[in-house]
C-alpha cells in the first residue's frame, strides 16, 4: 500500500532514531566547552558516577559536568521539547503553519507575566511559571481575537496581529526592566532573547519535566482530532470531533508549555516554528507522529544551538535565542514566500 | 460510469421510488433565525419546514440565493439547533447527538475549504474513519478496507496516491464524497456538490449519488441551484423561497410553471419528460422589463 500507513511501530522507530541523534548531541555538548574532556574521560567518569563509585570522580569533572553542563543540557532538552510541541499545537489551533510562540508574541506575554510576578511577589513558590502561563494564555487569546476578520481567522491578519502584539509586549518589558533596574532580576537580553545559563534548583527542574509531560501528553491525546481539525473546524465537527473541547485542551496545554519554557529560559525564538516544520518534511504531517518527533527534535535543536552559542566565540557566550533566531528567521521567510507563491 | 441516457431509461419514475420502508429522517416544523446579536431583530429566518425522507430516497433542496437552503442543511446536520420544531434521525434529534455518534450517522459534503498542509487523497478519505476511532488511535486493516471501498464506489481508486491540491475539481469532489462514504453514514448531505463542476462531472456525480441511494440504501439530501438536474435525479423536492418552505413533493408536483417563475423570477417553460419527470426550459428575458 503506497499510502504510508501510520502504526505505533513507525512512531516508536522514528522516536528511537531521533533519541539516538539526541544522545549523540548530548555527548558532544558534554564534551565541548571551556574545559574540554575526551570522550574516554567522559565515559569513565560518568560510569564511576552512575555506578556509585563517585569518590573516584575528579573534582573538576564533578564541578563542570554534574553541576554545570548536565543541568544546562537537561534544561535545554525540556525547553526545546516544550517550545516545539507548543508550536505544533498553536499551528493546529490557529490553522496556520507559520504560528510559533515567539512570532505570535506568546513568549513575550509569558515573559512579561514572569517579570510582573517577580516584581510583585518574588517569594511565592512557583509564581513565575504560573504567571508566565497566564501571560501566554492572555496573549494568544488576544492575538486570536485581533486576528479575526468577519468571524474568520485570516492568516496574514493573524501574523500581523501577533507581530504587533509581540513588539508591544517587548516594549513593556523594556520599560519595566529599565525603570526597575535596581531590582534583582536577570537582564533584558535573558527575557527577550532567551538564555539557558541560569542555574535552577533541582526541584524546579523536576517540576518542569512533570509539567512538560502532563501538557504535551494532553496535546498528544488530541492528535488524531488535530489531523482532522486542520481540514477546517466545520469539517472536523462533522467528522465527529468535539471542536470546543479539543481547542480548549490545546490552547491551555500549549500556553502551559510556553509559560514553563519562558519562565526558566526567557523567550527563545523560532524553535516552535522551525522544528515542527522540519519534522513534517522528514516524517509527514500526521500529528500522532508530529508531536513526539517535534518534542525530540526540539530537544536536539536547542541543545545543539546552545552548544554552538557557548563555544562559537568562547569564552564569550551568546544567548541561545540569538542562535535560534539566526537559523529560524530565514526559514520563516522561506515558508512565507512559498505560501504567497 | 454510464451516461445519463441509460440511467434515465432504467430508472423508474419518482412515484415508484416513494416506497415502503420507514421514515429515516423526519424534519418537523423546524425553524431557525439568525441575528447579529441576542435580542436584535433576526436578519434571516427559516420558517417552519416539514418533510420526511426514507432510505433509498434522494431529496433536492431547491431555491434562489438566500432562501434558506444551507440553513436547512445545517439544521439537518445537527450543526445548529432549531428555534422550534424538531429534526429526527431514526427518532433521535440530530442536534442532541454527540459529535461522534452524529458523524457515524450523518456525513456532510461541504463546499470546499482550503487545506493548509498537503494531504494525499488516500489519507483524506481515511479521515472519514475518524468518528469510528478513539483518541490517539491507529487505523486498523478494516478502516483501510473501508476507505479503499469508498474510493472504489466513487471510481477514484487511481487517485489514492495523488495530492489533494493537484487533482481537478471533479476528482476532488469525488474524493470528498468518498470520505463521506467512509464514515458509513445513513444520511448523505451535500451542499451544492455540483458547483464548479463541468456538465459531464455534474452528471457523473449525480449518477453516483442516485446509485448510492438505490443500491446502498443511503438517504441523499442535496442543496442545489440546478432545476433541471434536480428534476432528473431527485425523488423529492423541497422548494424554499425567502425562508419559507413553499412546496414539498415529487418533481412533477413541485414543478408548476407559475410557482417556479414566482420563486426564481425568470420566465420558464416546463414540459413532461420521460418517466413522469418534468423538464425545465430556461427562456431568458426576451422582453426586458
Amino acid at each position: 500500500m503506497p499510502v504510508k500507513r501510520l502504526t505505533l511501530r513507525r512512531v516508536l522507530w522514528s522516536c528511537a532514531l531521533l533519541a539516538t541523534v539526541l544522545l549523540g548531541i548530548v555527548a558532544l555538548a558534554l564534551r565541548l566547552g571551556a574545559v574540554p574532556f575526551s570522550f574516554g574521560d567522559l565515559g569513565q567518569n560518568l560510569w564511576w558516577f552512575v555506578s556509585g563509585q563517585s569518590e573516584k570522580v575528579s573534582t573538576d569533572f564533578r564541578l563542570i559536568m554534574v553541576d554545570i553542563r548536565l543541568p544546562r543540557i537537561l534544561l535545554g532538552i525540556v525547553v526545546g521539547a516544550a517550545l516545539s510541541v507548543a508550536g505544533a499545537g498553536f499551528q493546529a489551533l490557529l490553522r496556520n503553519p507559520l504560528a510559533d510562540p515567539y512570532v505570535l508574541g506568546v513568549s513575550s506575554g509569558a515573559a512579561l507575566g514572569a517579570i510582573l510576578a517577580l516584581l510583585a511577589a518574588p517569594a511565592v513558590p512557583l509564581i513565575t511559571p504560573a504567571a508566565a502561563f497566564l501571560g501566554a494564555a492572555a496573549t494568544i487569546a488576544a492575538v486570536y481575537f485581533l486576528g479575526r476578520r468577519q468571524g474568520q481567522l485570516d492568516s496574514s491578519t493573524l501574523l500581523l496581529a501577533g507581530i504587533v502584539t509581540a513588539s508591544f509586549l517587548t516594549a513593556m518589558i523594556m520599560f519595566l526592566m529599565t525603570s526597575l533596574a535596581s531590582r534583582d532580576l536577570r537582564g533584558i537580553s535573558f527575557w527577550l532573547m532567551g538564555d539557558l545559563s541560569a542555574s535552577l534548583p533541582r526541584g524546579l527542574l523536576w517540576i518542569l519535566i512533570t509539567g512538560f509531560f502532563a501538557a504535551a501528553g494532553a496535546i498528544l491525546t488530541t492528535a488524531s482530532d488535530l489531523n482532522v481539525l486542520l481540514a477546517g473546524e466545520r469539517e472536523a465537527m462533522h467528522l465527529g470531533v468535539n471542536v470546543t473541547r479539543v481547542k480548549l485542551v490545546v490552547y491551555i496545554s500549549a500556553s502551559v508549555l510556553t509559560g514553563l519554557a519562558v519562565s526558566v529560559s526567557g523567550a527563545i525564538g523560532y524553535v516552535g516554528l522551525l522544528v515542527p516544520h522540519v519534522m513534517r518534511m522528514l516524517f509527514g504531517s500526521d500529528y500522532r507522529l508530529l508531536i513526539p518527533t517535534s518534542a525530540l527534535g526540539g530537544a536536539i535543536a536547542i541543545v545543539l544551538a546552545d552548544t554552538l552559542a557557548r563555544t562559537l566565540i568562547a569564552p564569550t557566550q551568546l544567548p541561545v535565542g540569538a542562535m535560534t533566531a539566526m537559523a529560524g528567521a530565514p526559514v520563516f521567510i522561506y515558508l512565507l514566500r512559498r505560501r504567497l507563491a | 460510469m454510464s451516461g445519463t441516457e441509460s440511467i434515465t431509461e432504467a430508472r423508474p419514475g419518482p412515484s415508484a421510488q416513494r416506497h415502503s420502508s420507514h421514515v429515516r429522517l423526519n424534519v418537523e416544523q423546524a425553524s431557525y433565525a439568525y441575528s447579529a446579536r441576542k435580542q436584535a431583530a433576526p436578519l434571516f429566518t427559516l420558517e417552519a419546514t416539514t418533510f420526511q425522507a426514507g432510505e433509498r430516497e434522494f431529496v433536492a433542496i431547491l431555491g434562489p440565493n438566500a432562501s434558506g437552503k444551507s440553513t436547512l442543511l445545517r439544521l439537518i446536520a445537527g450543526a445548529i439547533a432549531p428555534l422550534s420544531g424538531r429534526i429526527e434521525l431514526d427518532g433521535f434529534e440530530t442536534y442532541h447527538l454527540d459529535a461522534r455518534t452524529r458523524a457515524q450517522r450523518i456525513a456532510l459534503v461541504q463546499q470546499e475549504s482550503p487545506l493548509i498542509f498537503p494531504i494525499l487523497a488516500g489519507d483524506f478519505v481515511l479521515q472519514g474513519r475518524h468518528p469510528h476511532g478513539r483518541s490517539l488511535w491507529f487505523e486498523k486493516d478494516e478502516d483501510f478496507a473501508i476507505a479503499e471501498k469508498a474510493l472504489a464506489q466513487v471510481g477514484a481508486e487511481h487517485l489514492r496516491d495523488r495530492w489533494m491540491h493537484e487533482i481537478s475539481g471533479g476528482e476532488k469532489q469525488r474524493v470528498v464524497l468518498a470520505r463521506a462514504l467512509a464514515q458509513q453514514p445513513l444520511v448523505l448531505l451535500l451542499d451544492e456538490p455540483t458547483l464548479h463542476l463541468d456538465i459531464r462531472a455534474q452528471i457523473d456525480l449525480l449518477c453516483r449519488l442516485r446509485h448510492l441511494a438505490d443500491e446502498h440504501r443511503y438517504t441523499v439530501i442535496e442543496v442545489t441551484h440546478d432545476l433541471g438536474l434536480a428534476a432528473e435525479f431527485a425523488d423529492q423536492i423541497v422548494l424554499l423561497h425567502r425562508g419559507k418552505c413553499l412546496r414539498v413533493g415529487t418533481p412533477a408536483a413541485v414543478y408548476q410553471r407559475e410557482l417556479l417563475e414566482q420563486v426564481f423570477e425568470v420566465p420558464l417553460g416546463i414540459e413532461a419528460g420521460p418517466a413522469g419527470r418534468p423538464r425545465v426550459i430556461v427562456q431568458g428575458r426576451r422582453e426586458e422589463m
